[in-house]
């Protein structure tokens, strides 16, 4: 540890903070519908759009109506996705796919459109081997935009659901989504992917080239319109990578600086909408209190995985490797780091990338340490409501917090409300519901696949066995489970590069499972917490009296801390403690 | 609901041409005239022959005149089409001799020219795997202990060869962001041009 590895952290927190403030204010107004300074910009196309689409942007849609939009959309992008995956020669013709690399097989490409439709991102191919550069932009690069897009759509809507008064109206999805599209997500995708040209990421359509290295050799190299999709990986909180490698490799992330800018890119808009929530409501300290939920457990979990990090690992120290600072070297466990991010920029953004939905890596998981590893589960294990996905974080957190309300009320014996609105059985349980399908989801597809002959076949070979095992299988349904898409990527390892293996029987049982995983709890949720938004929009709110439990406080951060903390060690700790808590506790190797 | 497939059809097909098509065209539009140098790898060419990219590690077959990059996971090593990491676990066997290996090939070529060297001094990242598997950089640490061997390979003094390592050494992002790495392939071409 250094005290530069701890100064990136904490002003890491801090550089955040003061770039989400104002974004959550402009952000208000986007969805409020008051005027901002990109209007001008914006209002013409954003017009032209609602024609095109035969679009009535004026419609008020109540949460079924709302519902409808949002899967009927999502289908319409899948199968498009699917389509166009498919058929990627077809699309030789554009003179963008130089490598002439042919379309995967129907599961691969189920899995993939499922993974992107669904903000997942998980990967069961690899980018540069595999995709033309058509299906990385028409196809991929558009699902990181819509993804993003319907995610901050329902987030939204529930918030209108929330202050809502006595009517039905969610507002209007189409309308939601272009805004979000044009207001939020283009300008700030373009900046960034400038920014990251400028310190070096590559933009371009080349073949692949072959460089004469100087020592006689000879080295291929994958070219492509990266920036671009690196861009809107970050800011929507995808994941996917344009490379095998993710943000490791140096032209997705070439420098420490934009390691830095990546790692803002992933949180801006998730804790954005946070502050934006608080202006939304009115109660500008319902979103500092939130905030500050977050960020415990966001710097908890970071210092975590740096200390573990900076320690190093069992296997290097048997090996006879010395992993303290020396000189010239920041030590601790660099298997699967890159040099220029360092231990703790490697530990940073890992756990940035897994408290959201982003699923990027800039190092390798699987080869944390045991504890180090731990974190992203443990952030997994959260729902994905530490900030969380782009839109996803913020509707999941609400639900929690309709929950912690409701178990506040249970302890002091009285009424619950939360924003002046009663919370009564049938949101209740609806929140429950909504909570509990994602770690069941994650659960019962982890025990398919470790109970199973053909789900024990995807376990990758290569691995150790022990406990790693267990958490590759583990990590990769609690990754797509919760739209994640970060893996112990062992488990994908075994059909990457080697293609011989695909298609089978295996794989087909992962990629399957794996995307029928992502699909159910990516929108059965969704449609849970639209239903929580209907429930709460139609209700009266009555005014604030003196036993009304205060959400407001440091003591409900507390106890909303406590009861994301209970329901996820409740459900997950004994499939923790199986895999990355037994390698963390023990020097034993496998 | 027959609205809603009118509008997600036609919403879906716009939305891929301005966000699949006209977005990314336009973001090389202008990378490509404002960062042409970047937009295109950085490539550094020698005699008109492509050498490598100045952000990509390559592989120096164990040659003695030239730094070595970091082990890699790619086959074959330092491969920039088909990037992998080593997956490798923390509580692994696999993992234990794999780093055992890179230790001794590290000893095997260093140890002739700086003959105190020991396994407890080699610094992590010569003995772990890069990330990307083209990890362009070394620590400093790494680049002091190869500067024995290069300076006697080379004939040149090993004060003129931590020279260059230090005006090939990037520092950290904004003062503070990541930790100073050597580029690998910039410090070989700079005692290549020294040789000419």
């Amino acid at each position: 540890m250094t005290f530069l590895g701890w100064l990136t952290i904490f002003l890491f927190a801090a550089i955040l903070t003061v770039l989400a403030i104002p974004l959550g204010r402009y952000m208000a107004a986007v969805y409020g519908g008051e005027r901002t300074f990109l209007d001008p910009l914006f209002r013409t196309p954003e017009h032209f759009l609602y024609r095109l689409m035969r679009v009535n942007p004026e419609r008020e849609q109540d949460w079924k109506a709302y519902a409808r939009s949002v899967i009927v959309f999502s289908l319409a992008g899948w199968l498009l996705l699917y389509l166009i995956l498919r058929t990627q020669t077809l699309w030789n013709f554009t003179g963008l796919n130089p490598q002439h690399f042919h379309s995967a097989p129907w599961n691969v490409t189920f899995n993939t459109t499922s993974s992107f439709v669904t903000n997942t991102n998980w990967q069961f191919y690899s980018g540069e081997t595999t995709l033309s550069y058509f299906s990385q932009m028409a196809g991929l690069t558009v699902q990181n935009f819509l993804s993003a897009g319907v995610g901050i759509a329902v987030a939204v809507a529930l918030i209108r659901g929330i202050v809502g008064r006595s009517g039905t109206s969610l507002g209007n999805f189409w309308q939601d989504l272009i805004r979000t599209v044009l207001w939020v997500l283009t300008p700030l995708a373009f900046v960034v992917a400038l920014v990251l040209v400028f310190q070096g990421s590559i933009q371009n359509f080349s073949g692949y080239l072959t460089a004469h290295t100087l020592s006689g050799g000879s080295q291929a190299i994958a070219m492509g319109p990266v920036a671009s999709q690196e861009a809107i990986k970050e800011l929507g909180t995808n994941g996917g990578g344009f490379f095998n490698t993710n943000s490791a490799h140096p032209f997705e992330n070439p420098t420490g600086f934009t390691n830095l800018v990546e790692m803002l890119a992933v949180l801006i808009i998730p804790a954005a909408l946070v502050f934006a929530y608080g202006r939304m409501t009115g109660k500008r300290r319902q979103g500092y209190a939130i905030y500050a939920t977050m960020m415990v457990m966001f710097l908890g979990a970071v210092v975590v995985a740096y200390v573990a990090e900076a320690h190093g690992s069992p296997a290097q120290h048997a090996a006879g490797l010395h992993t303290h600072a020396i000189a010239g070297s920041a030590g601790g466990n660099l298997e699967g780091k890159e040099q220029r991010f360092g231990i703790a920029g490697s530990a940073l953004f890992d756990t940035i990338t897994t408290v959201t939905s982003c699923g990027a890596v800039n190092s390798a998981i699987e080869s944390f340490t045991g504890i180090g590893g731990a974190v992203p589960m443990a952030n997994l294990s959260a729902s994905e409501v530490i900030f969380g996905g782009v839109g996803t974080g913020l509707y999941s957190i609400l639900l929690y917090v309709v929950l912690a309300v409701f178990i506040g009320g249970l302890m002091v014996g009285r009424t619950p409300e939360y924003l002046g609105k009663k919370l009564e059985a049938r949101e209740i349980k609806l929140v429950v519901l909504g909570l509990l399908i994602t770690p069941l989801s994650a659960l019962f597809a982890t025990a398919l696949a470790t109970a199973s002959h053909a789900g024990r076949a995807s376990i990758s070979a290569a691995a150790a066995g022990g406990p790693q095992g267990f958490s590759e299988s583990f990590y990769a349904y609690l990754s797509q489970a919760n739209n994640n898409g970060s893996a112990f990527a062992g488990y994908t390892g075994f059909i990457q590069p080697n293609a011989g293996s695909l298609g089978s029987h295996g794989v087909t049982f992962a990629t399957v499972v794996g995307g029928l995983t992502m699909l159910f709890a990516r929108f059965v949720p969704i449609l849970f917490a639209l239903a929580v938004a209907g429930a709460l929009a139609g209700k009266r709110i009555s005014p604030a009296g003196l036993g009304t439990m205060r959400t407001d406080t440091p003591t409900f951060v507390v106890l909303l801390i406590g009861v994301i903390v209970l329901v996820g060690a409740l459900t997950f700790f004994p499939a923790l403690l199986l895999g990355p808590i037994v390698q963390g506790l023990t020097g034993h190797l496998y | 609901m027959k609205k809603d497939i009118v509008n997600a059809t036609l919403g879906i097909l716009v939305l891929t041409l301005l966000l699949g098509v006209l977005y990314p065209l336009v973001v090389t539009g202008i990378s490509q005239v404002a960062f042409p140098g970047n937009a295109n790898g950085q490539q550094i060419h020698l005699q008109g022959r492509l050498v490598g990219s100045k952000i990509l590690g390559q592989n120096f077959d164990a040659n003695p005149r030239y730094f070595q990059s970091r082990p890699s996971a790619t086959t074959p090593p330092n491969n920039a089409a088909a990037t992998t990491f080593s997956n490798l676990g923390p509580n692994s066997k696999a993992t234990e001799k794999a780093i055992a290996t890179n230790i001794a090939a590290y000893l095997k070529l260093e140890k002739p020219y700086d003959p105190g060297l020991t396994a407890a001094q080699v610094p992590v990242d010569a003995a772990n795997t890069s990330a990307s598997g083209v990890d362009p950089d070394i620590s400093q640490a790494n680049a002091r202990i190869q500067a024995h061997r290069v300076a006697v390979v080379r004939h040149l003094s090993l004060a003129a060869v931590d020279k260059l390592i230090a005006s090939d050494t990037a520092g950290r992002g904004l003062g503070f962001s990541g930790e100073p790495g050597v580029n690998v392939l910039e410090l070989n071409l700079a005692l290549n041009r020294m040789a000419a």
